[in-house]
């Protein structure tokens, strides 16, 4: 099924001139932005070298922390009376990264959101629960005004509540849910402890993390539903940027909104498809937030084969980041966050380690902090506190829940040159 | 209070993190010293713990144990005589409920002197004075050097 089955399906002449000719409007958008102005200028860029879609090569890019040295409105391209809403997405060292949206982009979210969910065959008959973050995250407004755009029955039910949420989806009758997949599969077993079927859904939206075919598999024989892979980034309005299409054999990117490359992130050379680098997106339709040739940070390829729905060219399941970020339950994490939190708490060292780890299906993080040697009082309490308090800290710097273990002081690695703090164990998904 | 000050007693308390081998290696510093460990007992939380002792030298224990790279707190506590025989343990505990003496933690051990009770209390000297007023009899601080 089709939301919009002529830009859907547009030939592939169409489509490259529709992209050059959005490409042109939004780089004229892009010039209203100081930022870029100065790029341009410095790196000697003319809007004139631009003439063809592979001349977009020859712009510089835009890196995540680009976008955090101008929070909080640096990178707005309207006046602030012209951005209706605001987003925000976690920065390594307590900023955030700010994204703002127009009414028209809000408009193009919904309709890329309407798309995906049509294209996995869900309409107005559905009746679906948004079990996601509704606050600042992009993940449940973008998927919410998506789904009642289609006419859904919405349930905007947030995260929590793992028993309030089941009972909703048997007594609402539930047909389509949207969460992280490490989420699905929680409330897989706790419907499975309640002994709660959940016989009404039929389809499984998942995203915000890396999940596995493996876990797939699980997911759909746990929760009965047939279960596509979300890919999104708030940077790019939020999840909608490339939905699984019932091939479920990659994922379709909105070539009418998302100039696609594929870089090799350390020469930043532009490779072809099937050769596995970072995603690199200029977004074509956004107006309040236009951004050239952004990093995304992962890792993935296009894939050259066409689809039999007849959509435009598809990339891989992403596999992993090319910088640091770790995403733990949904939520993007940098190490540099965590150092930034431990350098202002004088009772720990500033050394770390970081483990992550799958846990009954859910992301756990463990945090290594050896003791400072002149914060030791001899008592156990102190300890306890001390430990207690270095977990509330991260926690409000990170959103995120994580186990703190006190260590003794120098008993860390010692890292020269490039630090390895994290030890990600979640390999076997 | 003059006298009070001869019954308080420096313990080490040691923070170890909790895995094999950490006893081993703080006995081990301690057998190099030649000092003699009189009573100890290892409290833990959360994967981590303090191990506290008494020893015949503190000050040597504490310099040693830190240039070896543990991290090493003085502790004051107090030392009260049992009887070595049943109701030993009751006496004592009676004088220090009577007293209104709150005990943070505590650990025993029983040598060639007798047993002993140590304590870790909020007010050290009150506790003193309510085990003294009470009969009890207490080590001295000089029994350590």
């Amino acid at each position: 099924m089709y939301w919009n089955k002529t830009i859907e399906t547009l030939s592939p002449a169409d489509l490259a001139d529709l992209q050059l000719k959005r490409l042109k409007t939004t780089l004229a958008q892009v010039m209203k932005v100081g930022f870029y102005q100065k790029k341009f200028r410095d790196e000697g860029v003319r809007l004139e070298d631009v003439k063809t879609l592979a001349d977009v090569s020859k712009l510089p890019f835009t890196r995540k922390q680009d976008l955090r040295n101008g929070y909080p409105f640096g990178f707005f391209a309207v006046p602030l009376n012209q951005v209706v809403r605001i987003h925000t997405t976690s920065g390594t060292t307590g900023k955030p990264t700010v994204v703002g949206y127009t009414r028209a982009d809000l408009d193009t979210w919904s309709e890329l959101i309407a798309r995906n969910m049509t294209m996995v065959g869900l309409t107005k008959d559905d009746v679906f629960q948004n079990m996601v973050n509704y606050g600042m995250f992009t993940g449940g407004l973008g998927f919410h005004y998506g789904a009642e755009k289609i006419g859904m029955t919405v349930i905007p039910s947030a995260t929590g509540n793992t028993k309030r949420q089941i009972e909703m989806i048997q007594d609402f009758g539930v047909t389509a849910i949207h969460c992280t997949p490490s989420y699905a599969m929680h409330l897989a077993e706790v419907a499975e402890e309640m002994d709660a079927s959940l016989d009404t859904l039929k389809t499984g939206l998942f995203g915000a993390e890396p999940w596995s075919d493996s876990m797939r598999a699980e997911l759909e024989r746990k929760l009965g539903v047939t279960a596509y892979d979300s890919y999104g980034l708030s940077e790019l309005f939020g999840p909608g940027v490339a939905f699984e299409c019932p091939e479920r054999d990659g994922l379709h990117i909105w070539h009418d909104c998302y100039l696609v490359e594929i870089i090799d992130p350390v020469s930043g050379d532009v490779l072809g498809d099937g050769e596995r680098g970072e995603l690199v997106v200029t977004p074509l339709m956004k107006e309040a937030m236009p951004l050239v040739r952004y990093r995304t940070g992962d890792v993935t390829m296009t894939i050259e084969d066409g689809c039999l729905c007849g959509r435009a060219k598809k990339i891989a399941r992403i596999t992993g980041r090319s910088d640091d970020m770790l995403v733990i339950r949904g939520i993007n994490v940098f190490p540099s966050q965590i150092e930034h939190v431990l350098l202002k708490i004088p009772e720990v060292g500033n050394q770390f380690m970081v483990y992550v780890d799958r846990v009954n299906h859910l992301d756990e993080m463990t945090i290594d902090v050896e003791i400072d040697k002149g914060h030791f009082s001899g008592e156990l309490h102190d300890l306890a506190r001390i430990q207690k308090k270095v977990m509330k800290q991260l926690r409000d710097a990170l959103e995120l829940r994580t186990t703190v273990n006190i260590v003794e002081p120098g008993s860390l690695p010692r890292f020269e040159g490039k630090a390895k703090r994290v030890v990600d164990r979640r390999g076997s998904m | 209070m003059t006298e009070t000050r001869n019954y308080i007693i420096k313990q080490i308390s040691v923070f170890s993190e909790n895995r094999p081998g950490r006893l081993a290696a703080i006995a081990h510093a301690l057998e190099e010293e030649k000092i003699n460990i009189l009573a100890f007992s290892i409290a833990e939380a959360n994967g981590f713990g303090v191990v506290r002792a008494l020893v015949d030298h503190p000050k040597k224990a504490y310099d040693k144990l830190t240039s070896i790279g543990f991290n090493v707190a003085f502790t004051d506590v107090i030392a009260v005589k049992m009887r070595d025989e049943p109701g030993g343990l009751y006496e004592i505990a009676k004088i220090l409920g009577d007293a209104k003496i709150n005990i943070e933690y505590s650990y025993a051990y029983s040598g060639k002197e007798g047993a002993v009770l140590i304590l870790r209390v909020d007010n050290a000297p009150a506790a003193i004075t309510g085990i003294l007023t009470g009969g009890g009899t207490l080590i001295e601080t000089s029994v350590f050097h």
